[in-house]
């Protein structure tokens, strides 16, 4: 470690073993943990219960790394936004080459033992998630172009995949049904948060939509992203793979989303231009923007949540005939 | 790499922490490594002679 003798020297506090749990974020990896058990659950497959779980601890440690080294790429622009610059390294409490170290250790350990534990398409697909992450997204999209985290959510969208394939060593549609789900929720969920967000954005230089185009086309987009998402969440009530349950949570709560979709774009959210004093503190005319936010993660832990529930407790998915094709 | 010597007690006492922490990281990934060989070769770690 080299942190100890920088700290020393710069007077900030020696870093603590927690303070490379924070760099795995683990509040993301806690939500691709839930998508990924989903996933390998629905999956039905036979498989023991120690593998499935050593399978999701994978993918968790997997995500993890990818967290850290997204943490090591983004050390120069942390520390000019407030929702970022109390991380581990902008705080100079862990060095940036430790982060890279834990990063690309922890990305060959996760892919290795899924490789070993369940399958070597599983363990493609976390090295390919990690990758696109870390490079495609964090790397590439994230300071070039509006559309970083449409294209980049595909990263956040692959567990529920990844952990259909560790079971059943496929992965049929229904599993890249689940990805869509996240996919296309990603950018209304995103976009929200950027809406009241947009000062720190912009000081960072990251061309997030509602700096890059302003708050009436972001809101444009989250409303359009949510007409396309809905049908999808309710989809899996019609392939097989969710029952009356995830039907009634998966209308009801589409319903609701769309309403707060609607109540935004109708909104001034992401053109006030007061300034805030707090983190998440709300501008003025953003408040359906925060709303919407919310209830997005809300609504995305009801649907897997849902889906989990039926297939643990065995309740009967609707339509049962198509199943084998989906 | 850092000379322990200029440490202060509270750095050395992190420096502790952090290398125990690297102790049961590793630990866990043995039995980890232990428990999926075993369950992977299920009952037929045996089928074959010797």
């Amino acid at each position: 470690m080299t942190d100890t003798t920088a700290a020393a020297v710069s007077g900030s506090p020696p870093a603590r073993w927690t303070d490379y749990v924070v760099l795995l974020k683990p509040r993301v990896m806690s939500l691709v943990v839930f998508t990924a058990l989903t996933g390998l659950v629905c999956a039905r497959a036979s498989m023991s219960p120690a593998l499935g779980a050593v399978a999701v601890l994978c993918i968790a440690v997997g995500a993890g790394a990818a967290g850290a080294l997204n943490m090591w790429y983004d050390r120069d622009i942390d520390g000019l936004m407030r929702r970022t610059r109390a991380r581990p390294i902008p705080t100079g409490k862990v060095q940036s080459a430790d982060a890279l170290g834990l990063g690309v250790v922890l990305s060959l350990l996760s892919v290795m033992m899924m490789g070993i534990a369940a399958n070597w398409l599983a363990a493609g697909l976390l090295a390919f998630t990690i990758l696109f992450y870390a490079i495609i997204y964090t790397a590439w999209l994230k300071r070039s172009t509006p559309q970083n985290i449409v294209i980049g959510g595909a990263s956040g969208a692959l567990p529920p995949v990844i952990g259909w394939a560790a079971a059943a060593g496929h992965a049929p549609i229904n599993a890249w049904l689940l990805f869509m789900i996240i996919f296309l929720w990603t950018p209304p969920h995103s976009w929200a948060l950027a809406l009241y967000t947009t000062g720190d954005y912009a000081k960072a230089g990251v061309p997030m939509m509602p700096v890059a185009k302003g708050g009436a086309s972001t809101r444009r987009q989250i409303m359009l992203y949510s007409l396309v998402f809905v049908p999808f969440a309710v989809a899996p009530a019609f392939t097989g793979l969710g029952g009356a349950l995830y039907l009634a949570v998966s209308g009801v709560g589409g319903a609701v989303f769309l309403l707060l979709a609607f109540r935004l774009w109708r909104s001034g959210s992401g053109e006030a231009d007061g300034a805030t004093s707090g983190l998440y503190e709300v501008k003025v005319g953003s408040k359906d923007a925060r709303n919407l936010f919310a209830f997005s993660i809300l609504y995305l832990t009801l649907l897997f949540a849902a889906l989990l529930a039926e297939h643990v407790f065995g309740l009967a998915p609707l339509a049962a005939g198509p199943r084998a094709f989906w | 790499m850092s000379d322990p010597s200029n440490e202060t007690p509270d750095a050395a006492k992190a420096r502790s922490r952090r290398n125990l922490a690297i102790a049961g990281a590793l630990v866990v990934f043995v039995i980890l490594t232990f428990i999926v060989t075993i369950v992977r070769m299920g009952g037929h770690a045996f089928d074959h002679g010797f």
